[in-house]
């Protein structure tokens, strides 16, 4: 399982690669790997959307579960990945490259405090 | 036996609200409500309840002793001997839902083909495996809409002369969701074009149906087109034996097209239970409610049905499911799907045009009575408003003494109404019977 060093992690398995101001973020490898082949991405917000941290933001389907991913951090919505309305299965093959899902322009940077690192994240204790 | 609650769980839960024996949990109950004497006869036999049960049933009044011109969302047409002994069938006979693929080939075979048929039909690329009814069906529509814009829409343009007992379901099932539902208002002859001043930036849905509540047909175009100016879905209900004859509900660009779908082999049996068609376009599949069955192929390459698309559902998805409900109308879907199978193409449209015909020779015969009148440049299936000269529910009275069951007096809707009959002409009536009808209308009402 694959865990960059230089992103940061929520415990509900979603990276986030800060970019200035912005953060882009998507879902991990462990993800993935759980949800196996992904069928079907919804971004449930539009550009120019303000979300709050914790704040759905896309559904990620696969052939046996659907999986709400929440906004990491607080802010705008600046870009949303429209490839993967085609090509879901993007998120099997590059959770941390082409299979980005939105970048945020962050309303409140302090909040990236609240995620964990790569270590952090490896050894973040699950209840199943 | 299956036990919810053993007696060391009950306890437990009672200790929890402070109670000590259940029956204190009815104490607010007044105590000659709690084991009321119910005065119930003697206990009969089985052959003698079923003697008074047969007597109670034989004073009933049904469209197999009356002349029925009544419709206004049932109709009463001809079900072929062979859609009851198919359905009857022991390997079909359950309503359960096919979750297994392994033991449930035939169901699944038969959603699949009934879910194609309905595709075909409203010229849309998927139909759901059906909902309860058409007031459900038209329901799940707006429930779709909302859902499709994230519950950013919140508007909902309904026709007046939609069903109203599908847009009174339509609110049931939204309430609770700040929706604002207009032009049910409207005047109820109203035409599907002057909605299109309602529809705003901010509407989900446009709804109409076709052939409306009143029987009337319209071309839906520019209505269609209005509403999709406004990025909103545009839902049409439809009568399915209509569309033997009519355009299809897809050359309006339709996002949804539902339906009460009674007509095709099931009989009236007091309202239920029927079938809801619905069907949308492949963009909205994940979208749709209820379930959908799939033709694919197993490991050894032959095909085979399963449920499919499961992923939209609630038990799923929970509360991000566009409904809660998945349940279909197993064996009533399939015994529409052997009445669509023996009609056929050519027969569907056939039976279209009978019912037509037989219409339009009713409205002129009945309009050529004193006093009776039908809008005659009004298009219409097999349904029309014929205007009274005194209240139609006494016209129906009248009628019924006739042993004529007579249309739907609209004035129960429409208030302003109460002099119009809505009359429904099927298949079953023959020339002579609307012939009957006219002479005893004229017999009665002449000056």
């Amino acid at each position: 399982m694959k865990i960059p060093a230089d992103l940061k992690y929520t415990d509900n398995d979603e990276w986030v690669r800060v970019e200035g101001d912005v953060a882009v973020m998507g879902i991990t490898d462990y993800a993935q790997d759980q949800l196996s082949d992904i069928v079907f991405v919804e971004i449930v917000a539009f550009e120019g959307d303000e979300l709050e941290q914790g704040e759905t933001c896309a559904i990620v389907e696969s052939v046996k579960a659907a999986a709400d991913v929440y906004m990491p951090v607080s802010g705008e919505i600046v870009g949303i990945n429209e490839a993967l309305a085609d090509t879901p299965e993007l998120i099997n093959e590059d959770p941390y490259g082409g299979a980005w899902l939105i970048k945020i322009k962050m309303s409140n940077p302090d909040e990236l405090d609240d995620l964990m690192d790569g270590d952090g994240y490896k050894n973040m204790e699950r209840d199943h | 036996m299956y036990t919810s609650h053993t007696q060391a769980d009950k306890e437990a839960m009672l200790k929890v609200i402070g109670l000590e024996k259940i029956e204190d949990l009815f104490q607010c109950l007044p105590e000659e409500g709690k084991f009321p004497q119910l005065n119930l006869p003697d206990g009969i036999t089985e052959m003698e309840a079923l003697d008074e049960l047969q007597y109670i049933s034989s004073v009933n009044e049904t469209t197999q002793e009356l002349v029925s011109f009544l419709g206004a969302g049932a109709y009463n047409h001809y079900i072929p001997s062979a859609v009851d002994s198919i359905l009857r069938r022991g390997e079909f006979y359950t309503a359960y839902t096919p979750y297994q693929p392994e033991i449930a080939q035939g169901t699944l075979q038969a959603i699949f083909e009934y879910q194609s048929l309905i595709a075909a039909l409203t010229g849309m690329d998927v139909a759901n495996a059906s909902h309860y009814d058409g007031a459900t069906a038209v329901a799940e529509a707006a429930n779709m809409a909302y859902h499709n814009f994230r519950g950013r829409k919140t508007r909902l343009v309904l026709s007046p002369s939609l069903h109203p007992h599908y847009r009174e379901t339509t609110h049931t099932y939204m309430d609770g969701m700040n929706l604002e539902i207009v032009g049910e208002d409207l005047d109820p002859e109203s035409k599907p074009d002057d909605l299109i001043p309602l529809i705003d930036d901010n509407t989900a849905l446009v709804q109409v149906q076709y052939p409306d509540f009143l029987g009337r047909i319209f071309d839906l175009t520019k209505l269609a087109e209005a509403a999709h100016q406004k990025k909103a879905l545009f839902a049409v209900h439809i009568n399915p034996i209509a569309l033997g004859l009519l355009k299809s509900p897809s050359e309006y660009d339709a996002d949804i097209v539902t339906g009460e779908g009674q007509p095709l082999g099931i009989p009236l049996s007091y309202g239920g239970p029927y079938l809801g068609l619905f069907a949308t376009k492949d963009q909205y599949v994940r979208k749709m409610a209820g379930r959908l069955a799939g033709e694919t192929v197993d490991t050894r390459g032959q095909r085979g049905y399963v449920l499919t698309l499961n992923t939209r559902e609630q038990h799923i998805r929970r509360e991000n499911a566009t409904s809660n409900i998945c349940t279909n109308q197993g064996l009533i879907a399939l015994a529409s799907t052997v009445y669509l199978s023996l009609l056929g193409k050519g027969g569907l449209q056939e039976l279209a045009l009978l019912n037509y015909n037989k219409a339009h020779y009713a409205a002129e015969k009945i309009s050529s009575v004193p006093g009776f009148s039908v809008n005659p440049i009004q298009p219409f299936f097999n349904e029309f408003v014929l205007s009274c000269p005194v209240p139609a529910a006494e016209v129906n009275d009248f009628l019924l003494s006739q042993d004529i069951l007579g249309g739907y007096d609209l004035g129960l809707t429409y208030p302003d109404m109460k002099h119009d009959l809505l009359v429904a002409v099927t298949e079953m009536i023959s020339r002579s019977e609307i012939d009957y009808l006219a002479a005893v209308l004229e017999e009665e009402y002449h000056d």
